[in-house]
């Protein structure tokens, strides 16, 4: 079972991260509850592993 | 207010003002860090220069600070970049604090093994102080104090400067003229240039204050602390143990209020505590602009640093960004004069430098936008960057309180040459800069030639190498070799100002020599 990475597997994070939030741009609250949940449901679907899945939904909800 | 004693430099009387003086083949207008910088390598590579300065005193108040190693490695060809080390402060460590806690750590220059450290803090006066001298002494630069640019006239042949002066006005001729005055370049409003760009609304307080108790070291930034909750903070220290507080003030604070000493005291006392004293040195309210010249080269016009293009400063990329443009200007500027390259290679520090602008001006938005989010969303994701960092690296690497200033690529600049052995797996290729590297008892940037340079690994005598290139014999096997990813025979060629113009697995003199002349824009294989 793959753990939940915690080190950048980023090669270019700041590039990553601007296009992540310049995506939201222009967007009402309401449009960027809806992107991110698009977002995060092809995301997941991406990485597959269910057991990562809930652990970064865990992480996500305690810091 | 300030402990710095600013000397009037003298003022004498213009030979034109008695109908004297010839054209000039360079005149630079500004005595900022960039103009003098040029003056300085344009001596070394035999080109006599005027320099033109409207007051009579190195930079007032507070200016750029964070001198990147780069720009230290410029300067050490001139010998001030050890006054500059010795004089200023040395740091490769910064923090970031979320609130009350430190949330990262970060080390600039991970690896040993350069002649310089990443960055020396040291106001900009000092640097100034320093080229100033060295200009001076210079017998081909003559620098003119309170000599205020007033009109420019360009001719096919030459540009025509109006210059007033104590003593009336003056006509300066001069085959090409480099406008290093500033960002408010009245060189480039003589001429109506648009300068275009996006304009910030934030405002910042800096105070630059003595304080008279332990001083840290290290570059210190803080996202909503306790002292000033609604915003951030950036520590810096400088030399003569002065540091910079820069406070974020937000978009709807009255400046004038702000600069108050009693409000700036009032800042101060809540982030140092109620035992710590300082003395003020310099207090201002500031926005900034991101802003760039279509073009850098107007005819016979060249723009550089400021006037030519203007970042945030958040990762010290104003004066760094200057410095290296008339790095790459100079020994293309010194070809040019002395008949050895057509006109035409100057197009290339337009676009190189344009592109480096445009690296810079990039990097010191994103830097700006996570430091003031300009929506929701925005300030949703750095805040939860911030909050992850303390238990997920990767956050670390998301928060961003200025990218600091390296040298940019210049990817597929005409002058390079692309690689043609396939086998790299390391090594500064073709468009980016030079590492520098230990060799034998020193460094190899001081084994450099002035003009182009060609480093032979595990070859003694490589024979006569192309004229305009200095040969560098790179022996034994120690980091150098690791850096540059060598085998026996492996072999680069080294612009002036230390960019790689090509390299090759085994040196082939006619490869070189044809390197060579792309690189001086001569012919475009």
């Amino acid at each position: 079972m793959t753990a939940l990475r915690r080190t950048l597997n980023l090669a270019r994070p700041d590039g990553v991260y601007n296009a992540i939030v310049d995506a939201h741009k222009g967007l009402s609250d309401e449009q960027c509850r809806d992107f991110d949940a698009r977002l995060i449901l092809l995301l997941a679907n991406h990485i597959g592993d269910e057991a990562v899945i809930r652990e970064a939904l865990k992480e996500a909800a305690a810091t | 207010m300030s402990s710095y004693e600013y000397r009037r430099y003298p003022y004498r009387r213009p030979p034109e003002l008695e109908g004297e003086g010839a054209r000039r083949p360079v005149v630079i207008v500004g005595a900022g860090m960039a103009g003098p910088t040029l003056a300085l390598e344009l001596a070394a590579r035999g080109v006599r220069t005027v320099v033109l300065d409207e007051d009579d005193t190195v930079s007032v108040g507070s200016r750029s600070i964070c001198q990147a190693k780069h720009s230290l490695e410029v300067w050490d060809r001139f010998g001030i970049s050890q006054r500059m080390v010795d004089k200023g402060i040395t740091w490769e460590q910064g923090e970031v604090y979320l609130r009350d806690r430190a949330i990262y750590r970060f080390n600039l220059q991970p690896e040993p093994g350069h002649k310089f450290p990443a960055f020396v803090n040291l106001q900009q006066y000092y640097v100034e102080e320093f080229l100033y001298e060295r200009c001076l002494a210079e017998p081909a630069i003559e620098m003119r104090f309170r000599n205020k640019v007033v009109g420019v006239a360009p001719h096919p042949d030459h540009v025509a400067v109006d210059v007033d002066t104590p003593d009336g006005r003056y006509t300066l001729e001069a085959q090409w003229l480099v406008a290093c005055d500033g960002v408010r370049s009245p060189v480039r409003h003589m001429l109506g240039l648009p300068f275009e760009g996006e304009v910030f609304h934030d405002q910042f307080l800096i105070a630059d204050i003595r304080l008279l108790d332990d001083l840290p070291k290290e570059r210190r930034f803080w996202f909503y602390p306790p002292f000033h909750p609604t915003n951030s903070v950036l520590l810096h220290r400088q030399a003569d143990n002065v540091l910079r507080v820069d406070f974020q003030l937000g978009r709807d604070a009255d400046a004038e209020e702000e600069k108050k000493t009693e409000n700036v005291d009032r800042r101060l006392r809540l982030m140092f505590g109620p035992e710590a004293r300082w003395e003020h040195e310099w207090t201002s309210v500031y926005t900034f602009t991101c802003r760039m010249l279509q073009r850098f080269v107007h005819d016979r016009v060249i723009f550089a640093g400021d006037a030519a293009h203007v970042v945030s400063p958040f990762g010290a990329r104003g004066g760094n960004g200057a410095i290296a443009d008339v790095d790459n200007l100079a020994w293309k500027l010194a070809l040019v004069v002395a008949g050895k390259a057509p006109a035409a290679l100057l197009d290339s520090y337009c676009s190189e430098r344009r592109a480096a602008a445009r690296e810079n001006i990039l990097n010191s938005t994103r830097s700006t936008d996570f430091i003031t989010p300009k929506f929701p969303a925005s300030r949703a994701f750095r805040d939860a960057a911030l909050t992850l960092a303390p238990e997920f690296p990767f956050a670390r690497a998301l928060i961003n309180s200025g990218r600091l200033s390296v040298p940019t690529q210049q990817l597929e600049s005409p002058l390079d040459t692309p690689d043609r052995d396939g086998d790299w797996v390391g090594g500064p290729g073709p468009g980016r800069a030079m590492l520098d590297a230990p060799v034998g008892n020193g460094w190899l940037i001081d084994r450099l030639g002035r003009d182009f340079s060609l480093l032979t690994f595990g070859k003694d005598d490589v024979g006569p190498v192309p004229s305009g290139a200095t040969a560098v014999p790179v022996a034994g096997n120690g980091l150098a070799w690791q850096r540059y990813d060598s085998r026996p025979g492996t072999t680069y060629l080294i612009r002036p100002d230390r960019y790689v113009a090509g390299r090759w697995r085994t040196y082939d003199p006619v490869a070189v020599n044809a390197a060579l002349d792309r690189a001086m824009g001569r012919s475009h294989a």
